[in-house]
């Protein structure tokens, strides 16, 4: 019974874990949607959503329960359990990542020693709710999208991973918290900037958005692999890809920019989300700049551009990084 | 300290069943997409077991190549198998199910003993912490390394020769 007591606040600390999770990923779809369409507009030259509440801040929950309130339209000649269950594949796993991510130096679930890979594996899993969504719509311009996002995701899964791995040879450990801490005279964009730049391409392509939209290109494949989703099921897709985009761009603040760094505010060990959160909210808003500014690549451009360059060079880098760790 | 381990059983026996049914549904399934996914299931449920055998970083890996191995092999499908409608339209032959069945009985059972008589079973050693990159690492470079060298030359040989088929056929095409 003592043994119960003792793993008593673990249990607890699953649950909440869990429930921040849940708020992350619903408050991140709500605070992107708006903050997408309304950069989008003003990118644009015109105002955005208005009309819902003071400068339509109220849109994206209106729009959320527009959703909820749909019908699910199921082709006929769809395959049915796989094209309900694709939605849910794409959803669920993106809970998992969020649990290792140390937001601050108290406020994390756990600290796994294989926390990159943990969340690597689960990010990965998105391809395959793509594929199968797209397979299953029984739908010529939803396949040619699914076929895309797997060719494009295996791709750019390289560069990304070799990116790491040099930071990985720097710090000697998995744990993302330890590598937060590794950086406190200086953030390893500094030392590493070309695995920097290669991470950010590659962390567009491989959260499917513009200029690397592919799989789901307006003009060319009406809108790719969700071309048949309506309501929730399509929703659940769009909530996937900003938790994915959150979570990218987590990696990427802890790798590069410093983890929760910052100017020392009182209670730092859990004012330092602050940072945290701010640098993830700068990365985004510059994934949504770049989706507004920059036109779609082509398909043999996009596939070039990974393995003639982006995987020569993050090897270059790494090989580099090798020789400077053993030299000093 | 009992509930935990209830847990643990009840997950363990969780994966076990995760795997058997995701490979039944692999093998029958007629829809190379839904075997496929049968596989996916049942690797998933592998992955599980690494991790209830305490190798977290094992189970990552395993999710992390095979559902990206998954998805190739469900391109390949897409591009070279049957469709619903020709799978539909052809009739299965079942005239020699019996024979299938009993080669099959007799193979499993075959390679089943002898892998249980020719087994010597060691009790394990007790873990101490988790050790299991740098564990899994130390092994592939010291004691293994042979292997694990000659597996890389097999990958690279496949990944040259894949280039070259696809070149091959690319150049004539535009000739």
């Amino acid at each position: 019974m003592e043994i119960f007591y003792s793993l008593l606040p673990e249990l607890i600390r699953i649950v909440i874990a869990a429930i921040c999770g849940a708020v992350i990923v619903f408050g991140n779809a709500l605070v992107m949607g708006y903050a997408e369409r309304k950069l989008a507009g003003h990118i644009m030259f015109r105002p955005g959503p208005m009309e819902v509440g003071p400068h339509g801040i109220y849109q994206l929950v209106i729009d959320g329960l527009k959703l909820m309130g749909k019908q699910l339209v199921i082709p006929k000649n769809a395959d049915t359990p796989l094209f309900m269950l694709a939605p849910l594949i794409a959803f669920a796993p993106v809970f998992v990542p969020l649990l290792v991510i140390p937001f601050s130096d108290k406020i994390q679930g756990f600290d796994l020693d294989v926390g990159l890979l943990l969340i690597l594996a689960f990010a990965s899993i998105n391809v395959l709710a793509i594929l199968i969504g797209g397979w299953s719509s029984n739908n010529k311009y939803s396949l040619f999208g699914a076929i895309r996002s797997v060719a494009q995701n295996v791709a750019y899964e390289i560069p990304m991973l070799i990116s790491l791995l040099a930071i990985i040879f720097m710090t000697n450990t998995f744990s993302l918290k330890e590598i937060a801490a590794a950086q406190s005279p200086v953030w390893f964009v500094v030392i590493q900037p070309l695995a920097f730049l290669i991470y950010i391409v590659a962390m567009v392509a491989e959260t499917n958005r513009a200029p690397f939209d592919l799989p789901e290109a307006e003009s060319e494949l009406t809108a790719g692999f969700h071309t048949e989703y309506s309501g929730m099921s399509f929703s659940l897709f769009v909530l996937g890809e900003y938790a994915n985009m959150f979570i990218v761009c987590s990696v990427a603040t802890v790798f590069f920019l410093g983890g929760d760094s910052g100017i020392p505010l009182p209670y730092f060990e859990y004012t330092g989300i602050i940072w945290f959160l701010l640098k993830v909210y700068l990365l985004m808003f510059f994934l949504i700049w770049i989706r507004w500014t920059y036109p779609r690549t082509r398909f043999d451009q996009l596939m070039n551009f990974c393995w003639k360059y982006l995987i020569p060079f993050s090897l270059v880098n790494l090989l580099i990084t090798v020789v400077m760790v053993k030299l000093l | 300290m009992i509930v935990f381990e209830y847990i643990a059983e009840a997950l363990f026996f969780g994966f076990v069943i995760l795997t058997f049914m995701g490979g039944f549904m692999a093998i029958r399934s007629r829809l190379l997409m839904h075997a496929v996914l049968g596989l996916a299931v049942s690797l998933f449920g592998v992955a599980g077991l690494y991790f209830h055998l305490g190798s977290p970083f094992l189970a990552m890996m395993q999710i992390l190549i095979y559902v990206g191995a998954v998805c190739i092999i469900i391109v390949l499908g897409v591009m070279i198998g049957n469709t619903p409608d020709q799978l539909l339209a052809k009739k299965q032959v079942r005239k020699n199910l019996p024979l299938a069945l009993v080669t099959c009985a007799l193979g499993f059972v075959g390679l089943f003993v002898a892998m249980i008589v020719r087994t010597e079973f060691t009790s394990a050693t007790e873990k101490v912490g988790d050790m299991s990159i740098r564990f899994v690492g130390e092994n592939l470079l010291y004691q293994y390394c042979m292997a694990f060298e000659l597996i890389s030359v097999v990958l690279l040989t496949a990944i040259i020769g894949a280039i070259i088929l696809a070149r091959g056929g690319r150049e004539e095409e535009t000739s």
